[in-house]
């Protein structure tokens, strides 16, 4: 009697381990943090718990600067996760070059990814000497103002259409005592907000010259001159903001503290938490109401070599998870991002996503920023706008000029 | 007969067995990471390193670069007013205390309480403080003073100034401690003489007390500066460098540089000149300190 429940317990434990193995525990980690972010990243564990797999999840609050070091040192240092994100382009073209990252060749072509995805670009960022090695999983595009109806309402005048308006609209927003632009502290937003205006007032062939073709001679150039104009006026309409992080920006324009922020898409979960309903009590203006151009940035995830082969396997689950179709959708409502496949629809879409599937119908998309600069291209420039909005005393012109600069050495 | 000497190599062996793991520590990890970093801040790494030799070009980039600049004059600024005000501070302190007042603990626990606490707690604290729509200027403005503005880290000018404050409150106690544990160790008799003699209190402390304690300070010296050089996660949580780049720090640039520009050639290049001016700061010092007067 003793005996067989032994040996029953000891069967049951041998298999136990066994049936354990099927559901492997996959570390993945990110830097979506905020409340709208964190709900879309929930939609994800759920779809990849549901494969009966388990996802462990690795949030490393502080935006991307303080994760990205993390997740490259415990990459390089031997400590690697399951998967990880990053915004596809030039941030782990090295880790890819020196072998840390899988290839998932083999599992785009057997579920056709090139056929189905949105914008080509998107695949190239992750491609490196003709192999695939990241899961786009959403298009995120910098170039939207966001408005606060409710602070124009107060100052007395109709909500702008365009940048111009707004430049225009700034001294009345003062005196009802808003801000006119709410504009974070941290140097990736300012950066953006110079790349947006660039975009809208520049257009697409002037980002390119600057950007991908590193003419020096443009960035010195007129045209570019106006852009730092713009900028200086952003920077005067920023002045008394004093917040840091780019969600408590977004919430002096949610709380219609200031007039407008211009800020990725992503800013949009942040209105959806709120409660605010497009149209209504925001706007969003594609490209500032001057060029409707969005750029195809976004994250991405990658998935460094693993040794265990349950994990490895796992991981082209996870991978193809997040390329579902429905999992895209379920996902990209809540980030409030576009989808990376063309063969879904978003009925539940709101005015603003629908404004930026229609631009990216029409193919009006541009490469980001982070495809075109290296990391350390991209930190001198950050360096550069956060003194320029930090310093009213640095003329447009001498910032012009060590941009210039930082153009013709860039790599 | 007489048995040979035994060889210098082998006296007092078991002190020298039970050190090797020390030396080793010493000359693989600090000798020989410093001498691998010197070496490749001479080339173009970037994400990883690569042995591709490009000269003086990172050194040259690191001295055209304006945020290096900054940091560079923040670092003194901080490290000058930090050494001259936490040993001020501190032996002022410590001397009050010394007057045999009652509740000495009670005031050397307060002291010696935010010590306790982690650089990124106290510029969090700091932030707070120091923050115009929360802080002190707020409760200041509450009381009626409404024109009162205090609000040094939102001020390029003045930035580095709330930091040092922050640094001051968290550093004196521990220098008020190391000091009163030297005043302690003065003589009562010293006291007793300098009295008979009738030299003011003043002139005690000033030329007999702390010519005696002269190991006391050079060990709070070394303290301070160690903290001085490696500033860095105060700023990041105070003000992440900010307003632009009024509050960089050297260690902050050599971080940025390493892991979020992926360019390790350009943060070997600034490390090693930290490492260059601690050097030349510390290698004279050592000279006269320990050289000059070796006796037989």
């Amino acid at each position: 009697m003793t005996y067989r429940s032994l040996a029953a317990a000891l069967a049951a434990s041998a298999v136990l381990p066994l049936s354990a193995a099927h559901a492997t525990d996959l570390e993945v980690t990110h830097w979506w943090t905020s409340g709208g972010e964190a709900a879309a990243v929930a939609e994800l564990a759920k779809a990849f718990d549901a494969t009966g797999n388990h996802w462990v999840d690795g949030a490393i609050a502080g935006s991307g600067s303080t994760a990205r070091p993390i997740m490259i040192s415990r990459i390089t240092g031997g400590d690697p996760m399951a998967a990880t994100q990053f915004n596809h382009g030039r941030q782990a073209e090295e880790l890819v070059e020196a072998g840390y990252m899988r290839d998932l060749t083999d599992l785009a072509t057997a579920e056709k990814w090139a056929d189905v995805v949105a914008a080509p670009a998107l695949l190239d960022s992750c491609t490196l000497d003709g192999k695939i090695y990241c899961v786009p999983v959403n298009i995120h595009s910098w170039q939207w103002l966001w408005l606060s109806n409710k602070a124009f309402e107060d100052a007395g005048i109709p909500v702008p259409a365009n940048w111009e308006e707004l430049v225009a609209a700034a001294p009345k927003l003062r005196e009802a005592g808003k801000i006119p632009l709410a504009v974070g502290g941290e140097p990736w937003q300012q950066n953006g907000v110079f790349n947006v205006l660039m975009n809208a007032l520049g257009g697409k062939d002037l980002t390119l010259k600057v950007y991908d073709e590193k003419d020096a001679e443009v960035a010195a150039g007129p045209e570019v001159a106006k852009i730092f104009q713009a900028l200086a006026q952003a920077r005067e309409m920023s002045q008394g903001g004093n917040v840091k992080s780019w969600n408590e920006a977004t919430n002096l324009v949610i709380t219609d503290r200031a007039g407008g922020q211009i800020m990725g898409d992503w800013a949009q979960g942040e209105f959806q938490v709120a409660g605010e309903v497009a149209g209504t009590d925001y706007t969003c203006l594609p490209g500032l109401g001057e060029t409707e151009l969005i750029s195809a940035d976004g994250d991405a995830f990658y998935f460094p070599l693993l040794k265990d082969e349950e994990k490895s396997k796992a991981q082209e689950v996870l991978a193809s998870t997040m390329f579902n179709p429905e999992v895209q959708v379920a996902f990209n409502l809540k980030k409030g991002s576009l989808p990376i496949r063309k063969d879904v629809d978003l009925d539940a879409a709101n005015d603003c996503m629908k404004k930026g599937l229609a631009i990216l119908a029409a193919g009006n998309t541009i490469k980001s920023t982070d495809s075109m600069l290296s990391p350390d291209t991209t930190t001198q420039t950050n360096t550069l706008f956060t003194e320029f909005f930090a310093d009213p005393s640095i003329t447009p012109e001498a910032a012009q000029a060590r941009f210039a600069e930082i153009i013709a050495n860039a790599d | 007969m007489a048995a040979q000497r035994p060889s210098q190599l082998f006296r007092n062996l078991n002190a020298k067995i039970a050190s090797i793991p020390m030396i080793l520590t010493a000359v693989v990890v600090f000798l020989g990471g410093t001498l691998w970093t010197v070496v490749y801040s001479f080339t173009d790494s970037k994400l990883l390193p690569r042995l591709r030799f490009v000269g003086l070009d990172q050194y040259e980039r690191l001295w055209s670069s304006n945020r290096w600049l900054v940091s560079i004059e923040n670092l003194a600024i901080y490290g000058i007013l930090s050494l001259v005000f936490s040993l001020v501070i501190g032996f002022v302190l410590a001397a009050l205390l010394d007057q045999k007042i009652r509740f000495e603990d009670t005031f050397r626990t307060i002291f010696l309480y935010p010590f306790a606490l982690s650089f990124i707690v106290t510029g969090l604290v700091w932030q707070w403080l120091l923050n115009p729509d929360l802080g002190i200027a707020s409760v200041i403005r509450g009381l009626g003073w409404t024109s009162f503005t205090f609000d040094p880290l939102y001020n390029a000018d003045i930035v580095i100034y709330g930091i040092l404050i922050a640094g001051l409150w968290q550093g004196t106690g521990l220098v008020m401690c190391l000091m009163l544990a030297g005043l302690r160790g003065i003589d009562e008799d010293i006291w007793k003489a300098a009295r008979v003699d009738g030299i003011p209190m003043w002139k005690t402390y000033l030329f007999i007390v702390i010519p005696m304690m002269r190991p006391v300070f050079i060990t709070t010296l070394v303290l301070i500066t160690a903290g001085i050089v490696k500033l860095y996660d105060l700023v990041v949580a105070q003000t992440g460098g900010g307003p632009g780049i009024a509050s960089e720090v050297p260690a902050k640039y050599v971080y940025d540089m390493m892991f979020l520009a992926q360019n390790l050639g350009q943060g070997f290049a600034a490390s090693t000149m930290m490492l260059l001016t601690v050097a030349i700061i510390l290698i004279p010092w050592a000279y006269l300190e320990f050289g000059g007067k070796r006796r037989g």
